[in-house]
Protein backbone atom coordinates (compact mmCIF):
# COMPACT_ATOMS: atom_id res chain seq x y z
CA UNK A 1 0.00 0.00 0.00
CA UNK A 2 2.39 2.39 1.10
CA UNK A 3 5.66 2.85 -0.79
CA UNK A 4 7.21 5.85 0.20
CA UNK A 5 9.13 4.23 2.63
CA UNK A 6 10.92 1.67 0.43
CA UNK A 7 14.36 2.11 -1.21
CA UNK A 8 14.00 -0.50 -3.70
CA UNK A 9 12.98 0.87 -7.19
CA UNK A 10 10.87 -2.37 -8.67
CA UNK A 11 10.37 -2.19 -12.72
CA UNK A 12 6.74 -0.67 -13.15
CA UNK A 13 5.41 -2.10 -16.29
CA UNK A 14 4.01 1.03 -18.26
CA UNK A 15 0.12 0.46 -18.42
CA UNK A 16 -2.09 2.90 -21.00
CA UNK A 17 -5.12 4.22 -19.59
CA UNK A 18 -7.55 2.87 -22.01
CA UNK A 19 -6.27 -0.94 -21.05
CA UNK A 20 -9.43 -1.92 -20.26
CA UNK A 21 -11.51 -0.77 -23.25
CA UNK A 22 -9.89 -3.44 -25.03
CA UNK A 23 -11.84 -6.64 -23.79
CA UNK A 24 -15.72 -6.68 -22.93
CA UNK A 25 -14.57 -8.45 -19.33
CA UNK A 26 -12.73 -5.07 -18.53
CA UNK A 27 -15.27 -3.03 -19.46
CA UNK A 28 -17.92 -4.36 -18.05
CA UNK A 29 -15.58 -5.05 -14.73
CA UNK A 30 -14.61 -1.23 -15.07
CA UNK A 31 -18.18 -0.40 -15.25
CA UNK A 32 -18.95 -2.15 -12.32
CA UNK A 33 -16.55 -0.32 -10.09
CA UNK A 34 -17.52 3.33 -11.21
CA UNK A 35 -20.81 2.55 -10.20
CA UNK A 36 -19.24 3.64 -6.99
CA UNK A 37 -18.77 7.17 -8.04
CA UNK A 38 -22.45 7.54 -8.79
CA UNK A 39 -23.49 6.23 -5.03
CA UNK A 40 -20.74 8.39 -3.50
CA UNK A 41 -22.63 11.02 -5.19
CA UNK A 42 -26.18 9.71 -4.14
CA UNK A 43 -25.24 9.48 -0.53
CA UNK A 44 -23.46 12.99 0.15
CA UNK A 45 -26.96 13.98 -1.56
CA UNK A 46 -29.76 12.26 0.59
CA UNK A 47 -26.57 13.58 3.36
CA UNK A 48 -27.20 17.07 2.39
CA UNK A 49 -30.64 16.74 2.45
CA UNK A 50 -30.08 15.23 5.90
CA UNK A 51 -28.03 18.50 7.15
CA UNK A 52 -31.39 21.14 5.44
CA UNK A 53 -33.70 19.14 7.50
CA UNK A 54 -32.10 19.55 10.62
CA UNK A 55 -32.18 23.21 9.60
CA UNK A 56 -36.01 23.39 9.49
CA UNK A 57 -38.54 23.42 6.71
CA UNK A 58 -37.73 26.17 4.17
CA UNK A 59 -34.39 24.86 4.48
CA UNK A 60 -35.57 21.68 3.48
CA UNK A 61 -38.24 22.69 0.84
CA UNK A 62 -34.78 24.01 -0.91
CA UNK A 63 -33.51 20.73 -1.25
CA UNK A 64 -36.77 18.44 -2.72
CA UNK A 65 -36.97 22.09 -5.27
CA UNK A 66 -33.30 21.16 -6.22
CA UNK A 67 -34.28 17.74 -6.75
CA UNK A 68 -36.66 18.97 -9.55
CA UNK A 69 -34.36 20.36 -11.28
CA UNK A 70 -33.79 18.65 -14.92
CA UNK A 71 -30.10 17.93 -14.65
CA UNK A 72 -30.69 16.48 -11.05
CA UNK A 73 -33.47 13.91 -12.73
CA UNK A 74 -30.75 12.87 -15.43
CA UNK A 75 -28.32 12.20 -12.65
CA UNK A 76 -31.04 10.30 -10.88
CA UNK A 77 -31.45 8.06 -14.10
CA UNK A 78 -27.96 7.35 -14.18
CA UNK A 79 -27.89 6.92 -10.41
CA UNK A 80 -30.28 4.29 -10.57
CA UNK A 81 -28.86 2.53 -13.64
CA UNK A 82 -26.01 2.10 -11.52
CA UNK A 83 -27.26 1.04 -8.63
CA UNK A 84 -29.17 -1.47 -10.95
CA UNK A 85 -25.91 -2.87 -12.51
CA UNK A 86 -24.27 -3.34 -9.23
CA UNK A 87 -27.50 -5.07 -8.03
CA UNK A 88 -27.16 -7.31 -10.71
CA UNK A 89 -22.93 -7.94 -10.39
CA UNK A 90 -23.83 -8.00 -6.39
CA UNK A 91 -25.91 -10.89 -6.61
CA UNK A 92 -23.95 -12.55 -9.26
CA UNK A 93 -20.97 -12.34 -6.94
CA UNK A 94 -22.52 -13.62 -3.82
CA UNK A 95 -22.33 -17.52 -4.51
CA UNK A 96 -19.07 -16.90 -5.48
CA UNK A 97 -18.02 -15.44 -2.22
CA UNK A 98 -19.85 -17.23 0.20
CA UNK A 99 -19.83 -20.89 -1.08
CA UNK A 100 -22.53 -22.79 1.06
CA UNK A 101 -22.45 -26.39 1.59
CA UNK A 102 -24.91 -28.85 1.96
CA UNK A 103 -23.30 -32.00 3.11
CA UNK A 104 -20.65 -32.77 0.78
CA UNK A 105 -22.31 -30.63 -1.98
CA UNK A 106 -22.10 -26.88 -3.00
CA UNK A 107 -25.42 -25.25 -3.44
CA UNK A 108 -26.05 -24.27 -6.78
CA UNK A 109 -25.84 -20.56 -7.53
CA UNK A 110 -29.01 -20.06 -9.26
CA UNK A 111 -31.87 -20.35 -6.20
CA UNK A 112 -29.36 -18.14 -4.35
CA UNK A 113 -29.32 -15.25 -6.82
CA UNK A 114 -32.64 -15.21 -7.65
CA UNK A 115 -33.41 -14.86 -3.85
CA UNK A 116 -31.60 -12.06 -3.82
CA UNK A 117 -33.81 -10.56 -6.08
CA UNK A 118 -36.61 -11.64 -4.49
CA UNK A 119 -35.32 -9.74 -1.52
CA UNK A 120 -34.54 -6.69 -4.11
CA UNK A 121 -38.42 -7.17 -5.21
CA UNK A 122 -39.92 -7.31 -1.58
CA UNK A 123 -37.78 -4.72 0.07
CA UNK A 124 -38.32 -2.10 -2.27
CA UNK A 125 -42.51 -2.82 -2.13
CA UNK A 126 -41.86 -2.20 1.80
CA UNK A 127 -40.55 0.93 0.87
CA UNK A 128 -42.65 2.29 -1.33
CA UNK A 129 -45.54 1.10 0.85
CA UNK A 130 -44.23 2.80 3.18
CA UNK A 131 -43.79 5.65 1.36
CA UNK A 132 -47.31 5.84 0.24
CA UNK A 133 -49.11 4.97 3.14
CA UNK A 134 -47.59 5.57 6.42
CA UNK B 1 3.47 -7.21 12.23
CA UNK B 2 1.22 -4.70 12.66
CA UNK B 3 -2.62 -6.26 12.23
CA UNK B 4 -4.26 -4.91 8.76
CA UNK B 5 -7.43 -2.79 9.05
CA UNK B 6 -8.60 -4.28 5.88
CA UNK B 7 -11.15 -6.52 7.84
CA UNK B 8 -13.32 -3.28 8.88
CA UNK B 9 -13.41 -1.89 5.78
CA UNK B 10 -14.05 -5.03 3.78
CA UNK B 11 -16.81 -5.30 6.54
CA UNK B 12 -18.46 -2.30 5.77
CA UNK B 13 -17.97 -2.76 1.79
CA UNK B 14 -19.83 -5.20 1.94
CA UNK B 15 -22.47 -4.23 4.05
CA UNK B 16 -23.08 -1.14 1.86
CA UNK B 17 -22.84 -3.30 -1.18
CA UNK B 18 -26.03 -4.81 0.08
CA UNK B 19 -27.59 -1.96 1.01
CA UNK B 20 -26.82 -0.23 -2.49
CA UNK B 21 -28.32 -3.41 -4.01
CA UNK B 22 -31.06 -3.73 -2.30
CA UNK B 23 -32.67 -0.37 -0.94
CA UNK B 24 -31.10 2.08 -3.00
CA UNK B 25 -32.84 1.15 -6.19
CA UNK B 26 -36.14 2.22 -4.62
CA UNK B 27 -34.62 5.24 -2.83
CA UNK B 28 -33.57 6.88 -5.62
CA UNK B 29 -36.48 6.07 -7.84
CA UNK B 30 -38.43 7.69 -5.06
CA UNK B 31 -36.34 10.86 -3.87
CA UNK B 32 -34.71 11.73 -7.31
CA UNK B 33 -36.95 10.45 -10.10
CA UNK B 34 -40.57 9.77 -8.84
CA UNK B 35 -41.46 12.68 -6.13
CA UNK B 36 -39.51 15.50 -7.69
CA UNK B 37 -41.80 14.70 -11.22
CA UNK B 38 -44.92 14.83 -9.16
CA UNK B 39 -45.43 10.80 -10.40
CA UNK B 40 -45.17 10.43 -5.87
CA UNK B 41 -47.09 13.67 -4.66
CA UNK B 42 -44.51 15.77 -3.19
CA UNK B 43 -46.90 15.74 0.22
CA UNK B 44 -44.97 12.10 0.70
CA UNK B 45 -41.81 13.36 1.45
CA UNK B 46 -42.80 16.73 3.20
CA UNK B 47 -40.78 18.15 5.62
CA UNK B 48 -43.40 17.25 8.16
CA UNK B 49 -43.11 13.63 7.09
CA UNK B 50 -39.71 12.87 6.84
CA UNK B 51 -38.95 14.72 9.93
CA UNK B 52 -41.13 13.02 12.06
CA UNK B 53 -39.40 9.77 10.23
CA UNK B 54 -36.21 10.91 11.51
CA UNK B 55 -36.52 11.38 14.82
CA UNK B 56 -37.87 8.37 15.24
CA UNK B 57 -34.76 5.92 16.50
CA UNK B 58 -35.25 3.22 13.88
CA UNK B 59 -35.78 5.75 11.55
CA UNK B 60 -32.83 7.66 12.47
CA UNK B 61 -31.18 4.04 12.10
CA UNK B 62 -32.49 3.74 8.85
CA UNK B 63 -31.20 7.05 7.52
CA UNK B 64 -27.79 6.62 9.06
CA UNK B 65 -27.70 3.18 7.44
CA UNK B 66 -28.52 4.39 3.86
CA UNK B 67 -26.28 7.19 4.04
CA UNK B 68 -22.87 5.73 6.23
CA UNK B 69 -23.21 1.66 4.61
CA UNK B 70 -23.40 3.06 0.93
CA UNK B 71 -20.36 5.96 1.16
CA UNK B 72 -18.09 3.55 2.69
CA UNK B 73 -19.22 1.34 -0.03
CA UNK B 74 -17.92 3.30 -2.49
CA UNK B 75 -15.15 4.75 -1.37
CA UNK B 76 -13.42 1.27 -0.56
CA UNK B 77 -14.16 0.66 -4.59
CA UNK B 78 -12.82 4.34 -5.55
CA UNK B 79 -9.77 3.86 -3.37
CA UNK B 80 -8.87 -0.12 -4.80
CA UNK B 81 -10.23 1.57 -8.06
CA UNK B 82 -7.54 4.31 -8.40
CA UNK B 83 -4.65 1.08 -9.00
CA UNK B 84 -6.77 0.38 -11.95
CA UNK B 85 -6.71 4.12 -13.52
CA UNK B 86 -2.86 3.95 -13.20
CA UNK B 87 -2.51 5.90 -9.25
CA UNK B 88 -0.31 4.30 -7.52
CA UNK B 89 -1.93 4.64 -4.07
CA UNK B 90 0.47 5.93 -1.12
CA UNK B 91 -1.56 6.50 2.41
CA UNK B 92 -2.53 9.87 1.89
CA UNK B 93 -5.07 8.72 -0.88
CA UNK B 94 -6.29 5.62 2.14
CA UNK B 95 -6.78 8.62 4.04
CA UNK B 96 -8.44 10.82 1.72
CA UNK B 97 -10.66 7.92 0.71
CA UNK B 98 -11.56 6.89 3.83
CA UNK B 99 -11.47 10.13 5.46
CA UNK B 100 -14.50 11.35 3.34
CA UNK B 101 -16.09 7.77 4.27
CA UNK B 102 -16.08 8.80 7.84
CA UNK B 103 -17.23 12.47 7.21
CA UNK B 104 -19.76 11.85 5.56
CA UNK B 105 -21.36 9.23 8.41
CA UNK B 106 -20.56 11.31 11.19
CA UNK B 107 -22.16 14.30 9.92
CA UNK B 108 -25.34 11.73 9.22
CA UNK B 109 -24.95 10.36 12.71
CA UNK B 110 -24.30 14.22 14.26
CA UNK B 111 -27.68 15.75 12.53
CA UNK B 112 -29.59 12.71 13.77
CA UNK B 113 -28.48 12.73 16.98
CA UNK B 114 -29.00 16.49 17.21
CA UNK B 115 -32.33 16.16 15.62
CA UNK B 116 -33.53 14.47 18.02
Amino acid sequence: MDHSQSKRKPFVRPVKKSWWLKDRFYILYMLREGTSLLVAIYAVILMVGLLRLSQGEVAFNGWLAALTHPLSILLHLAVLAACAFHAKTWFALAPKAMRIFKGDELIPEKPIIMAQYIGLAGASLVVLLFVLLA
Amino acid sequence: MKRSDEPVYWLLFGAGGVMTAVLLPILVLITGILVPMSIISPEKLSYERVHAFATTWWGALILLATIALPIWHAMHRIYHGLHDVGVHTTRLHHYVCYGFAFLVSAAALTLLVQMF
